[in-house]
């Protein structure tokens, strides 16, 4: 057994970060306490809260508190399980844009949440409003066998360029930043208002390739490329440009039409690259370029932390993979490769059958904090969808990080298999949702229950939103189910063919037909299934499949022969 | 006249918000001959494009940008480009649905007067200017982002100066 390792590779705040996140506490504290007293309105009122996370929902406020580019210490952990249980219902809910979200808090206990998640470098600042929001990234950021960059510094740079930018405080609507350094893209960059891919030249240097215009919502789009190469130094100054254009020209008359990728569409990517990078040239050489050395302050705190030489552990494992099949499916399904030998990536999966999708018992968090610092060094990540990672573990811990998580409800070995699905809050919480998710997601993990079929079925990503607001990223579901409201009552539509793009292309599925019930919804899966493994060859994923035949074969066992005539 | 916010200080005002001139306006007036000692003050709207009045500005005594809404954010960058693009150098005043908690932000974009929409304190308004101590991001109202500061205050840092927005020659691409 090994010693607790507790060194935090994430950024930790000096003086001056602390300042901020409290002054921003004090400023949060008067103005809810004017609001309490009547000097605010409401409509004064919403977006100062939302701007610190605060929506107003069905049952109570909800409360999103930001992870910065998904990861979080063991410290911070504990937390937020003290918060679940001081001010919530015991439970959290991890999000797809790998923030936690409360959903039951007091808006009178705000402030104080907010003051205690300061104590731990944390806070709610822009997980919502018309803002930039948290800035996402790869989950396996700095272990990833194919990183090319390690995105971290420059996100915090970013993270940190964004907090409380006056200039765009009151976007045209809410803005996204994803970044990505490696190979496969798992942040989805391409379904981002801005994405950054981090890329290397032939000389080495390190630049940026921009992506602009992407997103999912009413109107799902795949971003454009703008710029082939842009120096990392000039990050800051390009992305304000951006904002720039966006905020002086980007729609505000209908919230629907209000996001980047509209404006983008609406110039046409050519001139609205042009315009942007006229912008540019303005203000390229502003002190906002960053230093080497502020590069180096930031990427000082992910340095690799200490690992151990590779040891002679491999017939453990070896024999363990060979004797316990359950081990066996875990291993394969929810350990992932690492840059290092003798290290793998471990997800804790959110996703046992029952429970909401992405949430979290305060226990289970405790549980998950204990483990991330005895196998993990202390650090964790959120992924985007909806599982928590161990980045840094040693094989020869692997079973029994296992057996632990298993104990603790955490093993469901089903990633990146049918039942690990995302899914959003839904009707059952969000007040925007026109249906619910949560129980079409639990009626399908409930049919399709059997291991080995599931993993016959292999690899199938199914994302489930309760609105057009796409926060179950339906769109890029290999199968997508959205909540549809129709006269009042819930309907499920389903896409096929949507891909986030992690191997190849993303790509956005398509509608196979008219909308179900919810009680209709998991035969239409296993219909779906049906298909697939009646037509599939043996290479071939879902996806593959449906790429190869189109949505036909589909749609006709779905809806039988009267809609494949129609 | 309801009293201002004018650099800092709550003051009454000295202009009548009436007698500004839209962009149209001034457009149509901007070669009329004025008398000696008039002051000349234009109203922007959202949607106005500050280029317009770009190589007018040494003749305005104060530029208004007006917040029909306080979440049309457009006005932040209408202000960040009439004092870092254009210099100008006027009072530039946000007018409008203007409240509180805006004042922070606005004056970090360039703005040095508020007019309050009629019912809020300007007196109780005046303290939010100072919501933050330090600021992650350089803007109008102070060019260099925390990190060169703290490069500065590092031991062996870099020195830079602590207003100018001037980056030393190896910082530059």
């Amino acid at each position: 057994m090994c010693a607790v390792r507790s060194i935090e590779v994430m950024y930790r705040y000096d003086a001056l970060d602390h300042q901020i996140v409290s002054e921003r506490v004090e400023q949060f504290r008067d103005q809810t306490r004017r609001y309490l007293a009547g000097e605010l309105t409401e409509d004064e009122f919403r977006p100062l809260r939302l701007q610190n996370g605060l929506y107003v929902q069905r049952h109570a406020p909800m409360l999103r508190v930001a992870i910065p580019y998904g990861l979080i210490s063991a410290r911070q952990l504990r937390k937020l399980a003290h918060i679940a249980r001081k001010y919530d219902r015991g439970y959290g809910h991890f999000s797809t844009r790998q923030n936690l979200q409360y959903n039951w808090p007091r808006l009178e206990h705000v402030p104080e949440i907010l003051a205690e998640l300061a104590t731990v470098e944390m806070h709610a600042i822009q997980t919502s409003g018309n803002c930039v929001r948290n800035i996402t990234t790869d989950h396996f950021a700095g272990v990833a066998h194919d990183e090319v960059v390690d995105p971290r510094a420059l996100a915090e740079i970013l993270r940190q360029w964004s907090t409380f930018h006056p200039e765009f405080a009151y976007l045209p609507r809410k803005f996204k930043i994803a970044l990505n350094g490696a190979k496969s893209d798992r942040a989805a960059t391409f379904l981002h208002d801005i994405g950054l891919n981090f890329v290397t030249d032939a000389a080495g240097e390190i630049g940026i390739r921009v992506i602009v215009g992407g997103g999912m919502g009413r109107t799902p789009i795949i971003g454009h490329v703008i710029r082939e190469f842009l120096p990392w130094q000039h990050m800051l100054t390009y992305v304000e440009a951006i904002l720039r254009v966006y905020n002086r020209h980007g729609r505000r008359d209908n919230i629907y039409k209000a996001r980047i990728k509209i404006l983008v569409k609406a110039l046409g990517v050519e001139e609205f690259a042009r315009q942007v990078e006229t912008e540019w040239e303005a203000t390229r050489d502003s002190p906002s370029v960053i230093p080497q050395e502020e590069y180096d302050r930031v990427a000082a705190h992910f340095a690799p932390p200490g690992y151990e030489p590779p040891g002679d552990e491999d017939h453990a494992l070896a024999f363990q993979l060979a004797a316990d099949r359950a081990f066996s499916r875990w291993f394969e399904r929810n350990v992932h490769d690492h840059r290092r030998p003798g290290y793998r990536a471990v997800t804790l999966s959110l996703k046992k059958p029952g429970v909401p999708p992405g949430d979290a018992t305060a226990e289970q968090m405790d549980i998950v904090a204990d483990l991330a610092e005895r196998y993990s060094f202390g650090e964790l990540r959120v992924s985007h969808e909806q599982n928590l990672i161990l980045a840094d573990v040693r094989e020869r811990d692997l079973p029994e990080l296992w057996r632990r998580s298993r104990a603790a409800g955490l093993a469901t070995p089903s990633v990146g298999l049918l039942t690990n699905i995302v899914c959003c809050p839904g009707g059952d919480f969000c007040s925007l949702a026109n249906a619910k998710s949560i129980p079409i997601a639990e009626a399908i993990q409930r049919r399709f229950d059997d291991l080995d079929y599931l993993h016959d079925i292999g690899e199938l990503d199914l994302n489930i939103s309760g609105c057009m607001n796409s926060c179950g990223h339906h769109h890029v579901g290999h199968i997508g189910i959205l909540g549809v409201d129709k006269n009042g009552a819930e309907w499920y539509q389903v896409s096929i063919g949507g891909a986030q793009g992690i191997n190849g292309d993303p790509a956005l599925g398509q509608v196979i037909g008219p909308s179900f019930a919810a009680a209709e919804m998991p035969d239409v899966v296993d219909n779906l299934i049906g298909t697939y493994l009646g037509l599939r060859t043996a290479e071939e994923r879902f996806i593959d499949t449906v790429r190869r035949l189109g949505l036909a074969p589909f749609r006709q066992r779905v809806y039988g022969k009267e809609a494949a005539v129609a | 006249m309801p009293d201002i916010i004018r650099n800092g200080r709550v003051e009454a005002d000295d202009w009548d918000e009436s007698a500004l001139l839209t962009l149209a306006e001034w457009k149509a007036r901007r070669h009329e001959s004025m008398p000696e000692g008039t002051r000349v003050g234009v109203r922007l709207e959202p949607a106005d494009d500050p280029a317009e009045i770009a190589s007018d500005l040494d003749r305005l005594q104060l530029v208004a940008i007006n917040f029909p809404r306080f979440a049309d954010g457009r006005g932040y960058s209408c202000a960040v480009l009439l004092r870092t693009r254009y210099g100008y150098r006027g009072e530039l005043r946000a007018i409008g649905d203007v409240g509180r908690d805006q004042l922070f932000c606005l004056k970090r974009s360039g703005f040095d007067a508020f007019a309050l929409a009629p019912h809020r304190d300007p007196h109780a308004a005046a303290a939010s200017l100072g919501d933050f101590s330090l600021r992650y991001q350089g803007s109008v109202d102070d060019p260099l982002p925390l990190f060169r500061k703290r490069l500065a205050m590092a031991p062996r840092g870099m020195h830079f100066a602590s207003t100018a927005g001037a980056i030393p020659e190896e910082n530059l691409p």
